[in-house]
């Protein structure tokens, strides 16, 4: 216990040093503020930026290729929100403020573990980890991913942008109610797709990623619904535009030591925040040290949002394995909520008919 | 230098005898073909692979016959396959051979690929669909493209956290042959179309090594106590996919079985 206790301080200290340079930084917007919080037991807190003066000199690990090494595995577990909340009048938040907002979601996630709820019967939160406070925290200062516009909100949606949305939420209730049919049910309960598209948003649990890399390929296998991108980093160019799928179609390159992947090809169904499927996202990968990658991504889909849009976050180590996430074979929620609807469809027929055959006695 | 011609002799010998082991060891694989290395000098088997084979339908020899779906007319009719299997059939013990018969009486019904459910090892292997091998120093991942599987092969050990369909892998190379040995399953995935099942005590030793620099050798030994008498063999070349660009692409096939799974459960019922 003494060990770990002095370990933490130490990491403590190290991280109000970084974190310091960071916030001194932030205003140029120049450096993420990219800040690891819970360095692994026994070794000092990484810096987290590069230009950290107080920082030991750290080297860019390389593959055997020679490009920079981005191999491990990752999370972006977070609660900060995609845009700024309203009310929230500043960039960045203080460490301390980043934890009473950590507190306070926490808090809220594990009033779903309240005995009696209906909450508590679906999911256990606490015993099966599913609150995110009980994962590591990929710390992010900002107060919203997105970075530009300047206000961290989403750009304005376009007339078109907004006809779609009607369009599909007209199309939507055509379809009937949510228990009528197992297409009506929302497209994550059912294991068909849970937001493995880029941009990478953290998702509510099982926040977890491994990278390999191979020669002339970057591999990211997220283990919600085991989604998996292989991604060639040799210029190739997209699949034909016919190919559309729900994760898109991700090819890459090397900007300096930045892995840039560039994803088109979009079904109209992943429809990120709205989006259509002539969607562009741009990522950047850039590893800042042991411990972090710097994570940014560029939104272009000018029939959705009046501009492109950027976002950033930290993804910081974790330890494997990669656990087999089967989903759909085990989807016993979407059995269950089906054929009770449809017991409840009978139950409510055969009172119907009682009372019509009580009108009829009288 | 009467030494010497001794030491070359016995040398040839060796490099002879070697050489004869793995042409008699590995089934059907070019003597002396020595795979291009990666930059850690590992035999490099990165690539866009697929098993041009009917094995999905039955690992066993079959003829060919209908489909489940008069409907589908030829368009999904059983195509007719040498088979898989090494040394005549299945081991099965007397009892699993009777489940096995039913299986395949209730195929239509009851093989998980209808579900798209994850398809095991060594089925992912010779699915219809091509996968991708990413080779790294630690880790060999298989990309699979049915139900987007994956498989990530530990070349430094390590155990399994939970059973899975996909099993736990741990890889090492013996010469020119990715070797590796999978365990910890859950019984539910099946071989084949034609019921061929294991139970959770499966264990798969697979060998994969470069026969060209267009295909792999891929064989199995199979192993369950539970199921078989004794251990059995499947093997099979693998093909690169030779088109420009060859790439995995998304089969996300759960959106397409759902009305097979739910759809008993409609509030409309479907049309017969």
């Amino acid at each position: 216990m003494h060990s770990r206790v002095l370990t933490t301080s130490v990491g403590i200290t190290a991280l109000a040093a970084a974190l310091a340079v960071v916030l001194a930084q932030a205003p140029a917007g120049a450096q993420a503020a990219n800040a690891a919080a819970k360095p692994a037991a026994a070794k000092p807190a990484p810096a987290t930026t590069q230009s950290a003066p107080a920082a030991k000199k750290w080297t860019l690990p390389r593959t055997p290729e020679g490009v920079p090494d981005l191999q491990g595995y990752w999370t972006n577990n977070s609660y900060t929100p995609l845009e700024r909340p309203d009310g929230v009048n500043k960039e960045f938040y203080t460490l301390p403020e980043l934890r009473a907002v950590e507190k306070k979601n926490a808090e809220r996630e594990e009033e779903q573990t309240t005995p009696g709820t209906i909450a508590d019967v679906h999911y256990d939160f606490t015993q099966f980890g599913l609150d995110r406070s009980q994962t590591r925290m990929a710390d992010n200062l900002r107060t919203s991913v997105i970075t530009n516009p300047e206000n961290g909100k989403l750009p304005p949606v376009t007339p078109e942008g907004k006809k779609r949305a009607a369009d599909r939420a007209e199309a939507r209730k055509k379809q009937g109610a949510q228990y009528d049919q197992v297409q009506n049910i929302p497209i994550g309960s059912r294991c068909v797709y849970m937001n493995g598209a880029p941009p990478m948003m953290p998702p509510a649990y099982n926040p977890a990623y491994q990278i390999i890399q191979s020669p002339g390929y970057v591999t990211i296998l997220t283990e919600m619904l085991h989604e998996t991108r292989v991604v060639p980093t040799d210029g190739r160019p997209h699949a034909p535009a016919t190919v559309r799928s729900w994760l898109g179609d991700s090819k890459g390159h090397w900007e300096g030591d930045t892995l840039v992947i560039e994803t088109t090809n979009f079904n109209d169904k992943s429809a990120f925040r709205g989006a259509s499927e002539n969607m562009k996202v741009t990522e950047r990968f850039t590893r800042t040290s042991d411990d972090a990658i710097r994570y940014e991504f560029t939104v272009d889909d000018p029939s959705t949002w009046e501009r492109a849009w950027t976002g950033e976050m930290p993804f910081v180590k974790i330890n494997g394995p990669i656990f087999e996430h089967a989903c759909n074979e085990g989807n016993y929620g979407i059995l269950n909520t089906l054929a009770g609807a449809r017991k409840e469809d009978k139950r409510a027929a055969e009172e119907a008919a009682r009372r019509q055959a009580r009108s009829e006695e009288q | 230098m009467r030494n010497r011609s001794v030491a070359v002799t016995t040398g040839m010998v060796i490099v002879v005898a070697s050489v004869w082991l793995a042409v008699t060891t590995v089934a059907g694989q070019a003597p002396g073909y020595r795979a291009p290395r990666t930059k850690d000098g590992k035999p490099n088997l990165n690539g866009v692979w697929q098993a041009v084979n009917e094995a999905n339908w039955d690992i066993e020899g079959h003829s060919a016959a209908p489909g489940p779906l008069w409907q589908l007319g030829a368009q999904f009719s059983v195509p007719p396959g040498l088979g898989i299997v090494e040394g005549g059939p299945i081991p099965y013990k007397p009892e699993a051979l009777q489940k096995k018969k039913a299986n395949y009486a209730d195929r239509a019904k009851l093989d998980p690929e209808l579900k798209c459910y994850l398809p095991g090892v060594p089925r992912a292997m010779y699915m219809p669909y091509p996968f991708q091998i990413v080779q790294s120093t630690e880790y060999v991942m298989m990309a699979f493209e049915f139900a987007g599987a994956v498989r990530t092969v530990y070349m430094k050990k390590q155990q399994a956290p939970a059973d899975s369909w996909m099993g736990w892998s741990n890889g090492h190379w013996e010469g020119e042959t990715l070797v590796i040995d999978t365990t910890d399953f859950n019984d539910l995935s099946w071989f084949d179309r034609a019921g061929n099942f294991h139970s959770d005590k499966l264990h798969v030793v697979e060998r994969i090594s470069a026969a060209s620099p267009d295909h792999l050798n891929y064989e199995a030994t199979i192993e369950d106590p539970n199921v078989f008498t004794r251990p059995w063999k499947i093997s099979m070349p693998l093909y690169r996919r030779l088109e420009k660009n060859a790439q995995i692409l998304e089969y996300k096939c759960v959106e397409f079985a759902e009305d097979f799974i739910y759809g008993h459960l409609r509030k409309v019922p479907l049309v017969k």
